[in-house]
């Protein structure tokens, strides 16, 4: 097991309120890390936009911090070109669920060997508290002020819905079982989502700890292998009930984008240890011949 | 019919969705396997079945690369069809298809061939095979043997049912016994010397000469959405990609296209977006963080008609101000045109080590034209193919952005070496840590910007011909070249030159002193701005004073710029 210090990057300058669910993030996730022994050099994290794609930054690790709404699309791109790498996309509700619904839904299509972190704070926090997809109805900012309308986005029953591999929620205030969810889904093979319950204490006063601390409840007695059970307890909130935290689904069958691809069948090492096999397009020129 | 040509133009007419293209694919194959040299180029409607398509072939005894508006034979596959291309038809036009169903198309005093390809198909089973018994009967026609006729069918349904097999041949000898008739009795008899050179050349589409350089350049990813006429890379690379080891994704939307495209070459893969206008217009945001993370980027933008959707399956070359100008933010880049199949290789593969050694992204900016027109060529030199990476093996402090004396920093990757390899959309300092002090981030701008002197050394020089120190100059750039070069030996003057932008952007610095000293200096390009001639005028304060534009949607054509050259240089 790694000391969790080696993912520590030094004195900075965090750009987190005091109090902010973030730092609960980044300690549970080094933690994690460190006890899976993952070397930084082998680490990439891959985040968008926002406060919660400030990350990487405060991580001893590679990183791709890329476009509002875009982490997926190159976390994706990472993981099928080297797959030696630990890749890790982590961003905001409304970088991963918001701008970036598109690429959510598609790539858990994919099914890329990678884990989604998204903090969920169902606000917007960077640009000072607007409505998130995942804000409650009624919750009111400057740009709702009569409070949301909107059916909040519901990324469990989404991703369940679409078959993802491996799909969980929990709450930061619980570090410890956030801490174990982590692993395993940094663990599993293919695409995994963790949703981390997080309170912004700057632009969420609705949804703070102690909200989310009586308003959650962990699964038990769940069997994460079945998809109905997994879907009916995705959507059980919307029904008025508190909200479940811990594993919802899992699906051992799927297959790994780089194994359906076939891309290291034959030849396991990552791209950028390969050249042009000049044979084959000679022979391929030649081709044209004809 | 006139013997004297040293090429002959086809053209067949028909309904999407009736097989045209097949008949033009196997012509290609055939006639040049017969020592013909060949061309051939579409035009077709945006629709799966029906409208109007055809396809203009050359078959020469010398090479043909450029499209003419003359027809010599016409094959008319269905009613419409004459009317279609009653523009291009005169009285050396002889028209061969069914008589009784263009009745009222044929201009008075054309001459007719009188033959129903249905007919003969019908009567051998299907008449599916209409497109066979044409291709058989064309075969005769250019003196092809009929044996080599029945190698392509078994070569081309190899691996189907014996049955079809069996009846396509029936159907192509059927054709060609036709065409042997119309030889015999004079009706139609075309005398073109083979040439010995054709046997050992490729015939490809430029789309496919695009992908042979993106696998030459050691292209190992590509994220694309299908778009016309981007679509045949994408369609490329996915038929061999799997032998060379592309990742090859078709992705939700050209967003995520891009910035998978970095996320490769993050990874130290070579990763190609391939797109049209509409696409593009997309990726800007993409483009945009290329700039910022100083990430190698290649970028195939094939251009067609817009604005918006424009007209889908047709041809322009107006996205150069698109491609100039995409992306928020000042940072360098550069636009690559190819004008023939021998530079969309060469310039394709270029695209990947310009972008590699520099960190920059690179266009190369194609159009519907390039990337569906054939011809034979000689086969690319793939002599000195090797992928000379550029990134390097990182030290424990690695700094992907450090400030160096020329601009450039050692690029590491995830992966290979004892450093953090750290890339940010926003500000940031050496490391990639986001910052604003202000101080840094005008180091961090005139760091990017200081990469285009590298892209100014290495711009490839404008071609010049026959000779410098002409008194006109036609100037054109990209897909028109052999159009442009086929025009002026048409016109065959001696003080008409000719010269040719491969690269558009930056400008290669030999620019200036090659065109100012000309006494008219003609822009031919297929846009209604004169973009390139603006261009021109920006970066290398050249006046243009005559412009040759052209957006209907098509492409130009041989005859068409010998008339309006001639108009302008009375
Ligand atoms: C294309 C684009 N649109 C908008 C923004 C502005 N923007 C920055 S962060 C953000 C929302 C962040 O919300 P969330 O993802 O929930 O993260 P949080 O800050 O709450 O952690 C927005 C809209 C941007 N940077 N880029
Ligand atoms: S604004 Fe909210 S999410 Fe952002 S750091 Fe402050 S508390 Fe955290």
């Amino acid at each position: 097991m790694l000391d969790e210090k080696v993912f520590y990057p030094g004195k900075l300058d965090i750009a987190w309120c005091p109090g902010c669910g973030n730092y609960g993030i980044l300690r549970v996730l080094q933690k994690a890390l460190a006890e899976l022994d993952i070397d930084p050099h082998n680490l990439v994290m891959v985040s968008g936009i926002g406060q919660a794609a400030k990350l990487p930054h405060y991580f001893n690790c590679h990183y791709f911090n890329g476009l509002h709404g875009r982490a997926l699309p190159a976390a994706f791109a990472i993981s099928a070109v080297n797959p030696n790498l630990t890749v890790i996309a982590e961003s905001g509700d409304g970088d991963m669920y918001g701008e970036g619904g598109n690429h959510f839904m598609h790539t858990i299509r994919r099914n890329p060997n990678i884990t989604n972190i998204v903090h969920n704070n169902m606000v917007y926090g960077l640009t000072k508290g607007q409505a998130s997809p995942t804000s409650r109805r009624g919750f009111k900012t400057p740009v709702q002020p009569a409070g949301v309308i909107n059916e909040p986005f519901n990324p469990l029953a989404v991703a369940i819905a679409l078959d993802a591999s491996f799909v969980a929620r929990t709450f930061i205030g619980e570090a410890e079982r956030t801490k174990e969810i982590l692993k395993q889904a940094i663990r599993h093979p293919g695409y995994a989502l963790v949703d981390i319950l997080q309170p912004c204490v700057t632009f969420n006063k609705v949804n703070t700890y102690q909200w989310f601390k009586e308003s959650t409840y962990w699964l038990e007695d769940h069997n994460p292998l079945d998809r109905r059970a997994a879907f009916s307890r995705a959507i059980e909130e919307s029904e008025g009930g508190k909200l479940p935290l811990g594993i919802f689904y899992i699906n051992p069958n799927k297959v790994p984008y780089n194994q359906a691809a076939g891309i290291y069948e034959t030849d396991t090492r990552p791209l950028f240890q390969r050249s042009v096999d000049l044979e084959k397009l000679r022979g391929l020129l030649q081709s044209y011949k004809e | 019919m006139n013997t004297e040509h040293k090429d002959y133009s086809v053209v067949l007419v028909g309904p999407a969705g009736m097989g045209i293209q097949t008949v033009e694919q196997a012509l290609v194959k055939i006639l040049k396997s017969a020592g013909y040299h060949i061309f051939a180029t579409k035009e077709y409607m945006s629709r799966v079945r029906g409208g109007m398509n055809s396809t203009s072939l050359r078959v020469g005894s010398v090479p043909v690369s450029a499209p003419v508006e003359r027809i010599d034979l016409l094959l008319a596959l269905a009613p419409g069809g004459v009317s279609h291309v009653s523009e291009r038809i005169s009285p050396t036009t002889i028209i061969l298809g069914e008589k009784e169903q263009f009745e009222q198309e044929i201009p008075a005093g054309i001459r007719t061939i009188d033959i129903s390809f249905e007919q003969i198909a019908s009567a051998i089973g299907n008449k599916l095979y209409s497109n066979t018994v044409a291709v058989g009967l064309l075969g005769a026609v250019f003196h092809v043997e009929g044996a080599t006729l029945e190698d392509f069918v078994q070569k081309r349904f190899a691996g189907k049912e014996q049955k079809i097999v069996e009846e396509n041949k029936k159907a192509i000898r059927a054709g060609f016994e036709q065409g042997l008739r119309l030889v015999q009795s004079g009706l139609l008899d075309i005398r073109l010397q083979p040439d010995s050179r054709v046997k050992n050349q490729i015939v490809m589409e430029g789309i496919e000469a695009v992908g042979f350089g993106a696998l030459a350049g050691g292209c190992n990813f590509i994220g694309a959405y299908p778009m016309s006429p981007s679509t045949g890379l994408l369609t490329f690379l996915a038929k061999h990609g799997k032998r060379f080891g592309v990742v090859v994704e078709q992705a939700e939307d050209e967003i995520a296209a891009i910035n998978m495209a970095l996320g490769a070459w993050y990874a130290g893969a070579r990763g190609i977006a391939s797109t049209s206008g509409g696409g593009f217009a997309l990726m800007t945001e993409g483009f945009s963080l290329a700039g910022m993370l100083e990430s190698p980027l290649v970028i195939h933008l094939a251009q067609r008609p817009g604005p918006a959707t424009g007209l889908p399956t047709r041809t322009e070359q107006a996205d150069l101000d698109l491609a100039l100008y995409a992306g928020h933010g000042e940072f360098p880049r550069a636009i690559l045109a190819p004008g023939n199949l021998q530079q969309a290789f060469e310039l394709t593969r270029h695209a990947f080590d310009l972008a590699d050694q520099f960190q920059v992204p690179v266009f190369v900016l194609t159009d519907q034209y390039l990337a569906d027109t054939y011809y034979n060529t000689e086969p690319f030199d793939l002599s000195d193919v090797r992928v000379n990476h550029h990134f390097v093996e990182t030290q424990e402090g690695y700094l992907r952005f450090a400030l160096t004396e020329s601009g450039l920093s050692p690029r590491g990757i995830p992966g290979l070496g004892r450093g953090l390899v750290a890339v940010d959309s926003d500000e940031h300092d050496e490391f990639g840590r986001i910052t604003e002090d202000l101080n840094l981030r005008t180091k961090m701008v005139e760091k990017r910007r200081s990469k285009e002197k590298f892209l100014i050394e290495q711009a490839i020089a404008p071609m010049v011909r026959p000779a410098p120190k002409k008194e006109h100059l036609v100037i054109c750039w990209g897909s028109t070249l052999p159009i442009v070069q086929e025009a002026l030996e048409v016109l065959g003057r001696e003080d008409v030159g000719l010269v040719h932008f491969p690269q558009v952007f930056p400008l290669h610095p030999s620019t200036a002193a090659i065109l100012a000293p000309a006494r008219t200096r003609i822009c031919l390009e297929g846009n209604a701005g004169g973009q390139f001639a603006r261009l021109l005028k920006a970066y290398a304060d050249v006046e243009i004073t005559h412009r040759i534009l052209k957006y209907n949607g098509a492409a130009f054509t041989v005859e068409e710029v010998v008339r309006r050259l001639k108009e302008i240089l009375k």
